[in-house]
């Protein structure tokens, strides 16, 4: 019965097509949206994905990475000195203002790292080493740097290339690898003392202290400790990187706007699925009534329209993420777009999917269930 | 064993007594039969006839386990439907009944040989056993050789013939026929009732037909005469029918 209900389904070329185009649009909407949220999520985090600590230490009132409420340089002394901390270091990140030679200019992120423990320091070089930092005006830049402030040049910026930094002079000395910013705009690494070199000087210029804990001890204790004995804010890296999305959420419409466009396509998604596989099934209620007829059960019946929409449901998933996956890359590829998938998006489209299915499925079996069998001798 | 074999055969395989059928509530409603009683003998092919609207194929999904009169007795080869559960009828119709329909209803979408393969499915049958036996049942209707094409393919008398193969395939001993010809032009008609006649001869089948189509009535054992709802009319005989109905 199952068998004959899949090759009735497969067997109608053109009505299958179009119930897995529905599923397949479906996924594709739901999918683009939790990656493109999930996406700018992440953005709105790069500078703490970029500088990695277990812990970071901000002035109370600090709710977001990009929040400048600068402390001490003696504040990251008080951190080291609670029981638990391995290392604290200070950290310089600012917006600053790239000069290039023919006068242009760019806006970058600038991050200044603890010279002596490299504290945050980007995890992937791509060209050069860390140590270079300690030459002379050194710089490591980002990829997107390299082309981004190449665009003057005309060619990607390397090793030895020099720019204006705030008008002071900086030498390219490595490329890493760094996640995108939410501005747009490059990553770009040096000493914390001389990352104050190039920033106009004020009272205090500590944006975070980083933090490290000993093994065995629990970041999130830890934290708690700092704030109790310094009076300033602890942040594990996860609690950091909520308390920045929920600045955002809070502070801006941008989680409700992009959320907006998600709920949009999954309530069309839904709709178009579930809609395309009900039409399916009223167009088989002839089919159904005659099947009844001839005594098969409502379990029976109710067993087929599940396996067809199931069915339906895992190959239009199936067919959809594989669009997603390529249309992900493209996207990447373009680098201008927030796109993030984790498995938790697939695995949560496919619930929502095989949910849609069988709900349709449902709708469909109260109909068989109510069907008249005497219905097929109507004309 | 057969629970049929404990009912003598002198019982007749369908009898009906006292059918009321109504349609709709209040001023439309519609009193399609009024106390009816019909009765078909085991092995007989009866043909039940009558103006537009007068109920014949009420009384035959009555008959034929599909639908529930609001009064009276439905008895049918010693299985009391009026009183059986809906799964009960169900039941009973998968091992007792085969359906021929004016419309074919085929499915489109799946080959000749599956579409007849339906009614095996339905009772459990294993898929080689189950199109074996439909491949058989379509020899026997002359189209052995169509097995893998789509119902789409076919004329309409060839489409009827599949409906027919899938309506003996599982060797039901009661077959009804809704108008099974009057889609059909006269040689495609008189060729579905040949397979039909010798359906019923070979196999003591009883075969109750609906009918509206005169080209067809010197087939008939018997012919109930339908109007507003009742029997008004019972031809006893091939001889009484064509007294009755001498055009045909
Ligand atoms: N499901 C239904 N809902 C409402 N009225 C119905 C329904 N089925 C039948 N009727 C009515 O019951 C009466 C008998 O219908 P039935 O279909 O049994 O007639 P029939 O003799 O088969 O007619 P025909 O020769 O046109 O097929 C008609 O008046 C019809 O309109
Ligand atoms: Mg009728």
């Amino acid at each position: 019965m199952m068998r004959l209900g899949l090759r009735m389904l497969f067997g109608d070329h053109a009505k299958y097509g179009m119930l897995v185009s529905g599923i397949v649009f479906a996924t594709i909407l739901i999918t683009q949206g939790a990656a493109l949220f999930l996406g700018i999520m992440s953005w709105m985090c790069s500078t703490i994905r970029n500088v990695r600590a277990e812990i970071w230490v901000a002035d109370p009132r600090v709710e977001m990475v990009a929040d400048q409420k600068p402390l001490r340089e003696t504040d990251a002394d008080r951190v080291l000195s609670v029981e638990g901390v391995k290392w604290a270091a200070p950290l310089y990140t600012g917006l600053q203002t790239v000069k290039m030679d023919d006068g242009s200019s760019k806006q970058v992120t600038l991050i200044g790292l603890d010279a002596t423990t490299l504290a945050g320091a980007p995890p992937r070089m791509v060209e050069g080493t860390l140590e270079a930092l300690r030459l002379p005006d050194g710089v490591i830049i980002d990829e997107y740097a390299v082309d981004d402030l190449g665009k003057a040049l005309g060619r990607p910026l390397a090793i030895g290339d020099v720019f204006e930094l705030n008008d002071h002079r900086a030498v390219v000395v490595g490329i890493c690898k760094a996640y995108r910013s939410f501005t747009g705009g490059a990553y770009l690494f040096t000493t914390y003392d001389r990352a104050l070199g190039f920033v106009p000087a004020q009272r205090k210029m500590t944006s975070f202290v980083l933090a490290g804990v000993n093994t065995g001890e629990s970041p999130a204790a830890v934290a708690r400790r700092i704030e109790a004995a310094t009076g300033l804010r602890a942040f594990t890296e996860r609690e950091f990187m909520e308390s920045t999305i929920r600045w955002y959420v809070a502070n801006t419409g941008i989680v409700y706007n992009v959320g907006t466009i998600i709920l949009i396509g999954f309530i069309v998604g839904t709709v178009v699925s579930g809609q395309t596989f009900y039409s399916f099934v009223l167009e088989n209620t002839r089919n159904l009534a005659a099947f009844k007829a001839m005594g098969a059960s409502n379990q029976s019946l109710c067993g087929v329209l599940v396996i067809q929409s199931v069915t339906v449901g895992l190959v239009g998933f199936g067919i959809g993420q594989g669009i997603v996956a390529l249309l992900g890359r493209m996207l990447l590829a373009l680098e201008k777009v927030p796109f993030l998938i984790v498995w938790q998006i697939p695995a949560g489209v496919l619930l929502a999917i095989t949910g849609i299915c069988i709900l349709a499925a449902f709708l469909g079996i109260i109909r068989v269930a109510r069907l008249e069998a005497a219905l097929v001798f109507r004309a | 064993m057969n629970p049929d074999s404990i009912v003598p055969d002198v019982l007749p395989a369908v009898l009906l007594t006292g059918i009321e059928k109504s349609f709709g509530t209040g001023s439309s409603i519609t009193r399609a039969l009024r106390h009816t009683d019909f009765e078909a003998r085991r092995g007989e092919m009866l043909f039940l006839v009558g103006p537009s609207g007068c109920g014949k194929t009420t009384l035959l999904s009555i008959l034929a386990g599909t639908l529930r009169p609001d009064a009276g007795e439905v008895v049918v080869y010693g299985h009391d439907l009026h009183a059986a559960s809906e799964s009960e009828r169900t039941a009973f119709r998968t091992r007792h009944l085969g359906f021929i329909f004016q419309q074919f209803n085929l499915i489109p979408s799946l080959s000749i040989v599956e579409n007849v393969s339906v009614p095996l499915v339905i009772q459990g049958k294993k898929r080689r056993e189950a199109e074996g036996r439909a491949a058989d049942a379509l020899d026997r209707v002359g189209l052995g050789d169509r097995l893998h094409e789509r119902p789409g393919k076919l004329s309409g008398g060839q489409q009827q013939r599949v409906a027919i193969a899938r309506a003996l395939v599982h060797d039901p001993p009661l077959i009804v026929c809704d108008e099974p010809t009057s889609a059909l032009d006269r040689e495609n008609g008189r060729r579905v009732m040949e397979i039909l006649r010798d359906a019923a001869d070979e196999r003591g089948r009883t075969v109750i037909i609906v009918t509206h189509d005169p080209r067809i009535y010197s087939y008939a054992d018997r012919m109930a005469e339908m109007e507003d709802g009742r029997i008004s009319r019972l031809l006893d005989s091939p001889a009484a029918i064509a007294t009755a109905h001498p055009d045909t």
